[in-house]
């Protein structure tokens, strides 16, 4: 375990992803986001203007670096040279946070562009904590791992993911990530109750929350399928999942996602601020029990 | 697993991997086959946005469906994703009656890796007047790290501006040959026409030639080439960020 690393917090308030497309919107509005983030791999240009918005919002804004690309959960060893880009984006923004997820995305030199799921035994469970744990080192701090949305399993899995999250975590110091709209989009997908599912997860080492709009549709047998698309405004069901969530842990940095057809600041900036209203009131609890 | 789930992912023909649960395995990998692929094609689109604007989004993605699956990125990094797409469009039966797309590819191209090149300060122009006091000839000069080059025989600066916003749609006069320097001194890239014998001038000076070396090349190739001219756009422009004896 990486017991010397730091911590890595965010303020626990309700942030949104940045969009270049907002650069001007969010520099001269009146409402200030809890706290930015961004994708890690969108900002490792040598210059230009990604790093000098970047920089002036680092200046106002604390910022969440999340990863997409590391392939924690890939059978291969992980990729040296990106493991040092994200090192140096570190080091130049000093972000609050710096997050990936528990997937794969590389494969024989191949980056497929997509976090791809991976069956959860014993084997797979060594080399994640063996991917988190060069992470951590080659970054210096520790990281936090995001819950996938999923749209099948394997039969070779014989961990349930709530205990294999919490088992990377106890190993190896990390945090977590606990992605609302991903656990509703795996478990309506898999046939299970989401509710159930975040009675079980190891809600101490939450370090963030994410929101984000989905899709839901049919298969061909009448079933839901719901498609984590990032493109909608967060859904009702969602919103009921973070309440009763946010009732158990108090507010938590939470982080409204937009990757898909990126609607105007002030659509963003509500959807934030109604994530907000909730952690207001988490908060006004907490102190009332 | 990793390596059955990949190769099925990119290639629709192939059944998905032993060992998958779900009420239809077909249709839940197809979830992720799409992810891929989609997601690939609007990084391809949003760096190649004229290529797409000349051939029409449905094609476009058609196309790149099938780059996609020839050449997925070889890096997280997508930002220069699309290196050989240009070779592939030049080589794709159906848009052979479009020869040009190839070289406004390549232009996205440039334009892309001058967007994200380093920052570094242009000298300012008035710096040219200094150099007159040394032994010119001699002298190198570093260009931008943005600075980009690229020789067409068609006019495709007018092609792209036109393609992407930046110009009105109209019939274009002169379909001519085109040397376009991509430059971004500061945070906008621009696409400049350059005069007879200067792609080759610059090109010279960006491989370490003197001055002297480079402006022999570009006389060699255009007899008019105007090298005061050339010195002095060079500067104004902000394409020189260092001289060196």
């Amino acid at each position: 375990m990486n017991a010397m690393l730091p911590h890595a917090s965010l303020p626990p308030r309700a942030g949104t992803a940045f969009k270049p497309l907002h650069f001007a919107a969010l520099q001269s509005g009146d409402v200030a986001p809890g706290f930015l983030e961004v994708h890690a791999e969108n900002y490792m240009g040598d210059g230009g203007l990604p790093h000098a918005q970047l920089g002036k919002l680092r200046t106002d804004h604390a910022l969440s670096l999340h990863g997409v690309g590391l392939s924690i959960g890939g059978a291969a060893a992980l990729d040296r040279d990106h493991l040092q880009r994200l090192r140096r984006l570190c080091d130049r923004y000093q972000p609050h946070s710096f997050s990936e997820h528990l997937a794969w995305s590389s494969h024989d030199g191949a980056f497929l562009n997509d976090l791809l799921p991976l069956p959860y035994t014993e084997d797979t469970l060594r080399r994640v904590i063996t991917h988190v744990e060069q992470t951590q080192t080659a970054l210096g701090r520790r990281i936090l791992l995001e819950n996938p949305a999923t749209y099948l399993q394997f039969a070779a899995s014989t961990i349930p993911e709530t205990e294999f999250l919490a088992e990377i975590a106890a190993r190896t110091g990390c945090s977590l990530l606990l992605d609302v709209t991903n656990v509703l989009v795996a478990c309506r997908n898999r046939g299970e109750d989401p509710h159930a599912y975040l009675a079980r997860f190891p809600l101490q080492q939450v370090g963030e929350i994410h929101l984000a709009g989905h899709h839901t549709t049919e298969d061909r047998h009448g079933a839901a399928l719901l498609i984590d698309d990032h493109g909608n405004r967060i859904a009702a069901e969602t919103w009921q999942l973070y309440e009763s969530l946010l009732a158990r842990t108090g507010p938590l940095p939470t982080l409204v996602e937009w990757d898909n057809d990126v609607p105007d600041w002030n659509v963003l900036l509500t959807e934030a601020q109604a994530a907000q209203q909730l952690l207001d009131r988490a908060a006004r609890n907490m102190k009332a029990a | 697993m990793q390596a059955e789930f990949a190769t099925a992912l990119l290639d629709a023909e192939r059944q998905p991997p032993a060992g998958l649960l779900a009420a239809d395995t077909t249709e839940r990998f197809a979830v992720y086959r799409n992810n891929v692929v989609s997601g690939l094609i609007r990084a391809l689109a949003s760096g190649f946005p004229a290529t797409e604007a000349i051939v029409g989004a449905d094609f476009f993605a058609a196309m790149a469906a099938i780059y996609v699956r020839v050449s997925p990125p070889a890096s997280p990094v997508l930002l220069d994703y699309g290196a050989t797409l240009p070779e592939f469009l030049a080589g794709f039966e159906p848009v052979s009656e479009l020869p040009y797309l190839a070289d406004v590819a390549r232009l996205e191209l440039g334009y892309t890796r001058a967007f994200h090149a380093a920052d570094a300060a242009p000298l300012p122009p008035g710096r040219l007047n200094d150099l007159t006091t040394h032994r010119i000839g001699a002298l190198r000069v570093a260009l931008h790290p943005s600075a980009q080059i690229l020789r067409s025989a068609y006019p495709v600066a007018e092609i792209w501006a036109m393609n992407t916003g930046r110009a009105p749609l109209r019939e274009i006069e002169d379909w001519a040959a085109q040397d376009i320097l991509l430059l971004r001194p500061q945070h906008e890239v621009a696409a400049i026409l350059l005069a007879p014998g200067e792609a080759e001038f610059l090109r010279h000076l960006q491989a370490g030639a003197a001055l002297e070396q480079a402006a022999t090349a570009a006389l060699t190739e255009a007899g008019d080439f105007d090298l005061g001219a050339a010195l002095a756009a060079m500067f104004t422009r902000g394409t020189v960020i260092a001289v060196t004896d």
